[in-house]
């Protein structure tokens, strides 16, 4: 008996022994994963990351000040492994023209409907008399600290407001009026007290700072120190409702948020030596996709050193364009007409999936689930580009969708 | 709700004739199946402790190596008189972290199938939940059905009957209480989903949040040839939806149903449960916070050795493997109509020694499978457990 025993022991001891590497999940492939810090941060910079990951993923409850109305309970449910939305989490927002100038219809709770609330609290409707209502799927946040860190100058040498060179694409900047608590930095260049947006699908945003703290806000109901005023529901009559203690997060915990989207590394390249990839890559820029998707750009100097000075790859001009009637939803932001977009970034727009359920969501309200659908819908000053699209082969759209997928 | 306490307490006085003395080892038991309740004093001082080394890895990451004292309890036993008993468990989880009383009731033994109950009492809702000693489990891990879907441990202030009726060789037993019940926690928690535990309130051991009693009942049948099987329901209303006498919101229920069973084939123990909950829930949050969840698990133990083992008599080394599933969130998105995921599956092996019936040396292996609401890539879970659990 005695014997038995032992040798079920030691066999049980080193198939344990054995079988740990095998038993426990390996980390999957990194060119599969948006999410990760950008490599040769600082180990205080990589604990500050990791400190904000952690806010980034807390879940809000009624008891730590959610709403009492919101879109989503975290930063992470909008933004699920640092990847693109779904539509559970749209955001909507509306407004309307008049008198020929843009209202947001703050004083009916506009620009952002926030069609969830606490328990026994009322929901916000879009008002009936909204002119423009649009559906905004929320983006990865991956790269967004080296996007933050592309100089003012480089996105202003990448307009062209009168198209000067006749290819039928003018990008302008947005100018956005800043909020009290935006701090310019060198690079920043104003134009009659407003800055050059570059976040949010209409560029509506200036920095990641008013990206977050606006997210906190509109998003989830979460006041902060840049921002003590909750949301209530106005169109009920309601200018209370939430009876957390304000700030609901302090300044120290947004700001370990803007560090940590910071500092997310860009999204990963697949397949990028593949021959229909790279025969793909050509035809993209043969017929002048990356006219408005500007394959790279350059940062400027960064706080952040590993920010400084790299040439990165997101596809994008930061820039706004016209895009056509079929995506116009009579909504805008900024200077923003309501026929224009930012042109958003492509890179990482191949694992847009796994972040969305195993169905992709694409263009600015998810309307579509391929790429081919979505070109389709470019109109606009993306017009020649589409047609383009259209004229290839079969053979030749399949690479050209191959290289979007790889990116 | 009073028209089913009159309907049981008369179909108790009516069947009590039947009564016998027979074996009584059921899962209403397990509180006072417990080895200090042998004890010769007046008060019988008992408990169990419980700790274990955690080693896990979550698609690739892990935290390394590290040793946790889950629960250090303490039981209280005593016969105030004939008939007449007391009973309290105190819980220290993870050291002192969190502090409970899981346990203070008094029992009033009318008849053995007419017992009055009240105090803090374990609510009756699964097995698990009633009966959720570790020394008793091969695993050191709770089933994700009893703690995610059920709130093991479920205690609450309330009272109500329990009894045993014996008839034709089965073993009938009933519990029936009223207690404060789960509270608004339920939903809009920092769980981000319907989560039942989050209602655990610790006012409900002084009030109710909204005046409206909750149901909790389990009917079982044991027989000694094919062993118990019951059932349980849990009904209540969890949100505070008055304040200052006032309505302010519309009532809003929480629902469980649970079916247990435990059996022997030959040397085989199984024993599992299902269960179910129903959630009223706001119709503009209902996506994120489910209105239906389920869960289940089945735990085969299959004992390879008996006897003197390493100088212990009567010690026995088990395997066992748990097989469980549950659903945080059964529907479908309105948006796109396409299934709500939020669930998790799970494979564990165990091989434990126990040198007396009360003690147990576990080694257990743990595989998770969750994928999120959405159904994006699976997230893999998986590591090893080393636990002891014993009474003293």
């Amino acid at each position: 008996m005695k014997g038995i025993i032992y040798i079920l022991l030691l066999c049980t001891a080193l198939l344990i022994a054995v079988s740990c590497s095998e038993l426990l999940p390996p980390a999957p492939d990194p060119e599969t994963v948006l999410a990760g810090p950008i490599e040769d941060l600082t180990p205080q910079q990589l604990r500050d990351h990791l400190i904000g990951d952690e806010q980034f993923g807390r879940i809000f409850g009624q008891k730590d000040g959610l709403g009492p109305i919101f879109v989503s309970n975290a930063c992470e449910s909008c933004h699920i492994g640092d990847g693109k939305g779904h539509p559970l989490t749209t955001l909507i927002r509306f407004g309307k023209y008049s008198g020929g100038i843009w209202d947001p219809m703050v004083e009916k709770g506009g620009p952002q409907l926030q069609n969830r609330s606490i328990a026994g609290y009322p929901p916000e409707t879009i008002p009936g008399d909204a002119t423009g209502v649009t559906r905004l799927m929320p983006p990865a946040v991956t790269g967004m600290g080296y996007l933050a860190a592309v100089p003012d100058a480089v996105i202003l040498g990448l307009a062209d407001p009168n198209d000067s060179d006749g290819d039928g694409i003018s990008g302008v900047p947005n100018y956005i009026q800043p909020l009290d608590y935006f701090v310019p930095l060198p690079s920043h260049i104003p134009s009659n007290g407003r800055y050059i947006g570059r976040f949010g699908k209409k560029a509506g945003a200036i920095d990641l700072l008013q990206q977050i703290v606006t997210a906190y806000k509109e998003d989830m109901g979460i006041t902060s120190d840049f921002d003590l005023q909750d949301n209530f529901n106005i169109q009920a009559g309601l200018t209370t409702g939430d009876f957390v203690d304000d700030p609901e997060v302090s300044a120290a915990i947004v700001n370990n948020v803007v560090f940590y989207v910071r500092t997310l590394k860009v999204p990963p390249r697949r397949n990028e030596n593949d021959i229909d990839v790279i025969a793909g890559e050509n035809l993209f820029n043969q017929i002048n996709c990356s006219g408005c998707h500007i394959p790279s750009l350059v940062t400027g100097f960064s706080d952040v050193t590993v920010l400084s000075n790299k040439v990165i790859y997101p596809y994008t001009d930061l820039l706004l364009h016209d895009m056509g009637s079929v995506l116009d939803d009579g909504y805008t932001e900024g200077t923003a007409l309501t026929s224009e977009w930012r042109t958003a970034p492509l890179w990482g727009i191949g694992l847009a999936e796994d972040s969305q359920g195993g169905s992709p969501f694409y263009l600015h309200d998810g309307r579509v689930s391929t790429l081919e659908a979505a070109i389709g819908f470019h109109g606009g000053e993306a017009s020649n580009s589409r047609d383009a699209f259209n004229n290839l082969s079969p053979g030749e759209k399949v690479q050209l969708i191959k290289f979007l997928k790889s990116l | 709700m009073l028209k089913i306490y009159i309907t049981l307490v008369y179909f108790i006085l009516l069947v009590t004739p039947i009564i016998g003395q027979q074996d009584t080892s059921v899962v209403q038991d397990a509180i006072y199946n417990r080895p200090f309740i042998t004890s010769a004093f007046p008060v019988a001082l008992g408990g169990y402790l419980e700790g274990n080394t955690n080693y896990f890895s979550e698609d690739g990451v892990s935290e390394g190596f590290s040793m946790e004292f889950r629960r250090f309890n303490i039981f209280l036993y005593s016969t105030i008189i004939p008939r007449v008993r007391f009973f309290a468990e105190l819980e220290f989880e993870h050291g002192t972290e969190e502090i409970a009383i899981e346990t203070a009731q008094v029992e009033f033994e009318f008849l053995q199938a007419l017992v009055f109950r009240a105090g803090i009492i374990i609510v009756p809702i699964g097995a698990y939940n009633v009966n959720h000693d570790p020394p008793k489990y091969e695993f050191v891990e709770r089933p994700l059905e009893a703690t995610k879907i059920i709130p093991t441990t479920l205690s609450d202030i309330g009272f109500g009957f329990n009894g045993k009726i014996f008839w034709n060789n089965l073993l009938f037993t009933y519990d029936a209480y009223l207690v404060n019940g789960l509270n608004d926690g339920i939903i809009l928690n920092d769980q981000g989903r319907t989560f039942l535990g989050s209602g655990k309130a610790e006012e409900r051991f002084a009030e109710d949040n909204n005046g409206s009693p909750t149901f909790s009942g389990r009917l079982a049948v044991k027989s000694q040839k094919f062993g118990e099987l019951g059932i349980s329901y849990y009904r209540g209303i969890y949100n505070s939806f008055r304040i200052e006498g006032e309505t302010v919101d519309a009532k809003r229920s929480i629902g469980i149903m649970a079916i247990d069973f435990n059996t022997k084939i030959e040397k085989l123990i199984i024993q599992g449960e299902f269960a179910v909950n129903s959630i009223e829930v706001p119709k503009n949050i209902s996506e994120i916070f489910g209105t239906k969840q389920w869960g289940g698990y089945l735990d085969i133990v299959y004992p390879v050795i008996k006897g003197n083992i390493l100088g212990f008599d009567n010690s026995v080394i088990n395997l066992a493997v748990r097989l469980e599933r549950i659903d945080y969130n059964v529907g479908e998105f309105t948006e796109t109509g396409k299934n709500i995921y939020d669930d998790i599956n799970g494979l564990s092996f165990a091989i434990s020694f126990r040198p007396a019936s009360g003690t147990v040396l576990k080694a257990n292996y743990i595989h998770y499978w969750s994928r999120d609401a959405l159904g994006n890539p699976t997230v893999k879970t998986a590591g090893f457990q080393f636990g002891i659990a014993t009474y003293f």
